[in-house]
């Protein structure tokens, strides 16, 4: 992973000060609370509904060890024990101190970490696919790509107000992983003309209260001049995006108002001023990054012996072959394999994550995945090289610890945003209609036979738990200070990306569980063989949905 | 107007960080009526291109106003001012970078409703001269402009980006 030179090390701890400096002159009342505002959000730190929320940086959802360690140590020294994965990678704790958290940012900074820009009108933290590095269907490593983006954004003197938040992704395997048509700027890798990789450029995608998929502005972009195309992109967003409606100032606005063409044509004739210049990549600069995140030293294994031992460990323990199936997946390096540890046990919520927990993940990481994680934007972890043979020994030490439940990719490993109970957006509370449908389908065996499923949860329409691009997509929505829950169908976040239909009126929270198993229950009367949810559907439609559905009598 | 002491001990009349340091402002804000002769004021865009765009006149640009008309005179202009209506408003930004990489060389002033927090990144986006009618907010200016001692990207006060820089 990236290390930290002088350079960057000294930026964090600039920023450390800079941020003790504001907080102190707030407290004292030298800023107004609406000029602080700006100032806390670039670092991360909300008022929510009961405390502050400090949303720390995960670049691109990599931590190591120490990483882990100390962030178990915040959670337990300045919070409640426990944190929290968000849909960016990023890690989020609910209740520190105002006052704490310069001292927080402080610790941070000695394990390399911040909490720069993850919120706030500005560019926030670049996303991408938790396989990366290990998938077998990777075409070429995208982190190399983010963390040349996180640098070139981090405190960019020009980007720091835009009209609204900025969201960058890439994904660089046949399989899209990142979501990156829902993205302000979404990156594909792509092999080009010469034989050299370069980029598609997606932009103008996005959820919230308007979900739009991205358009492409750009076939293909040679790699060295990535940086300046962003600049470019950023300038004519920063210049023309609305600033007089904040729900209509996100750039996918920008895109439809202009009409793409127009849009591109303004961003090509910008990036004529910028290309070639200074921020144009030389070849050594790429090298250099890419060097960061060549694979670790794999074992030289005999891939026959790690199979056969795996095989033995799945003979004797069922459970555990159950988890290897669901949860770990397939990898470049012969006799490894990447492991997702779901944080989608029943009763928890989702994403949650204790310091004890955070403690154990880090042993675990050193002990069997060269001492490395990812945070996953479906709210959960990877584990991304582990051996075979230790597969069994890492599952034991999850299981020890409550985090081996195998349901990674299943209906129950639901994406779900803090929502009413925490953060002061929401019109309505997320966390508990996720456990309930995870309740009302702990059977394990119905699970499965469901296949693949995508079940997405936002509490308000800013669409943080991304219900628009889930094969079901659930939205709390305010009825007269009543909370009701709004159901569409169809989204996915795959290269062929759609937006989920809404089904029609709204459901109460307490019939939630119900409308679910009815919308399964037409999915298997409809189903072909091998077909899954979001084929099924794509197939017979949502009519059959619907007319079961409110049949039932469940709508209001 | 208000009056500030800057570090060599001797007041001076109004706001402005020029450069660096604290002195006194040679100019007159903009104002509704065009100028007297011979009087030092800034002009609005409406005002200077009714005057048929004098060569040596300071403009003021407000954040969605078209570079366009001022380029061609851009290498005569002593001083363009772009006005932020609010602190959060971030076209200035751009604006201001666009103004340096189309060459102009004179003074780049930002006024308006700006943070002594900003300083630092108004100065990388090639403003010279920033105004703070507050006297404490001035100083503080001053003291923000070299928070960070290095930035990634490479921008109007130093075109290289830290990946052509590191040691």
């Amino acid at each position: 992973m990236y290390r930290y030179d002088d350079y960057d090390q000294r930026l964090v701890d600039e920023r450390v000060d800079q941020f003790r400096d504001q907080t102190a002159r707030y407290l004292r009342g030298d800023l107004l609370e609406a000029e602080f505002l700006p100032l806390r959000l670039q670092n991360g730190l909300y008022v929510q509904r009961l405390a502050p929320m400090l949303r720390i940086a995960v670049p691109y959802g990599l931590l190591e060890a120490r990483q882990l360690r100390k962030l178990a140590y915040i959670t337990r020294h300045y919070d409640k024990g426990y944190a929290h994965i968000s849909t960016r990678q990023n890690v989020q704790i609910n209740w520190p101190r105002v006052e704490d958290v310069p001292d927080i940012l402080e610790d941070l900074a000695s394990v390399q970490m911040h909490a720069i820009q993850t919120s706030g009108n500005c560019i926030r933290n670049t996303t991408t696919d938790p396989l990366a590095g290990v998938a077998a269907d990777e075409l070429e490593d995208p982190r190399p790509w983010c963390e040349l983006i996180r640098q070139w954004s981090t405190l960019h003197p020009e980007f720091a107000f835009l009209p609204r938040k900025f969201k960058i992704a890439v994904c660089g395997s046949a399989e899209d992983r990142a979501a990156i048509h829902s993205h302000d700027i979404g990156l594909e890798i792509v092999p080009g003309p010469a034989g050299e990789n370069g980029f598609r450029v997606l932009a103008g995608g996005g959820l919230g209260r308007t979900p739009v998929i991205g358009s492409e502005i750009r076939p293909f972009l040679e790699r060295r001049h990535l940086l300046s195309y962003l600049e470019a992109i950023l300038r004519v967003y920063n210049q023309h995006g609305r600033r007089d409606n904040k729900y209509k100032a996100r750039i996918k606005i920008l895109v439809k108002a202009m009409g793409v063409e127009a849009f591109t044509a303004a961003v090509e004739s910008e990036w004529e001023r910028l290309r070639d210049g200074p921020t144009t990549l030389p070849e050594e600069e790429i090298e250099r990054i890419a060097g960061f995140f060549r694979g670790p030293a794999y074992a030289a294994l005999d891939p026959a012996a790690e199979a056969a031992v795996l095989e033995a460990h799945c003979a004797s323990e069922p459970i555990f072959a159950n988890w290897v199936q669901r949860n770990s997946h397939d990898h470049q390096e012969p006799g490894y394999r990447a492991v997702t540890v779901s944080l989608k046990a029943t009763g928890n919520p989702p994403g949650d994550v204790s310091d004890a927990q955070l403690d154990c993940l880090a042993d675990l990481c050193e002990a069997y995945s060269f001492g490395q994680l990812r945070t996953t934007h479906q709210q959960n972890i990877v584990l991304a090289d582990v051996r075979e043979s230790d597969l069994l020994a890492l599952w034991r030490g999850l299981q020890a610890v409550g985090l081996a439940c195998p349901n990674a990719g299943y209906l129950t490993d639901i994406i779900c945003c803090p929502g009413g109970d925490f953060c002061s957006l929401a019109n309505a509370k997320s966390i508990p209609v996720a456990e309930a449908i995870q309740a009302r389908f702990e059977d394990l065996d119905y699970l499965y036979d469901l296949g693949p499923l995508e079940l997405n949860i936002s509490g308000c329409m800013n669409a943080c738990g991304h219900h628009h691009i889930g094969h079901i997509g659930i939205l709390g929505v305010d009825k007269k200070g009543e909370e009701f829950f709004q159901v569409s169908l169809g989204g996915s976040q795959s290269k062929e990306a759609s937006l989920g239909q809404i089904l029609g009126p709204s459901f109460r929270r307490e019939d939630m569980p119900d409308v679910i198993e009815t919308l399964l229950r037409v999915y298997l009367d409809h189903r072909l063989e091998d077909e899954s949810f979001l084929e099924a559907l794509r197939r017979i439609g949502m009519q059959p949905f619907k007319d079961r559905v409110y049949d039932n009598g469940n709508a209001r | 107007m208000t009056t500030v002491t800057p570090a060599n001990g001797s007041p001076v009349r109004v706001a402005l960080l020029r450069d660096g340091a604290i002195v006194a402002d040679d100019w007159l804000p903009p104002a509704e009526q065009s100028p007297n002769d011979g009087e030092a004021r800034i002009l609005t865009l409406t005002q200077w291109q009714g005057a048929a765009c004098p060569g040596d006149a300071a403009v003021q640009l407000e954040a969605g106003d078209d570079l366009e008309p001022l380029l061609a005179a851009l290498a005569g202009l002593p001083l363009v001012a772009v006005h932020f209506a609010s602190f959060t408003d971030g076209r200035g930004f751009s604006l201001a970078r666009r103004l340096r990489e189309a060459g102009f060389i004179g003074e780049l002033r930002a006024r308006g409703q700006l943070l002594p927090d900003q300083a630092q990144y108004l100065q990388r986006c090639g403003f010279n001269a920033l105004e703070f009618t507050d006297p404490e907010r001035l100083a503080q200016a001053q003291e923000r402009l070299s928070v960070f001692s290095n930035g990634y990207q490479g921008a109007a006060d130093q075109p290289l980006p830290l990946f052509r820089r590191r040691a």
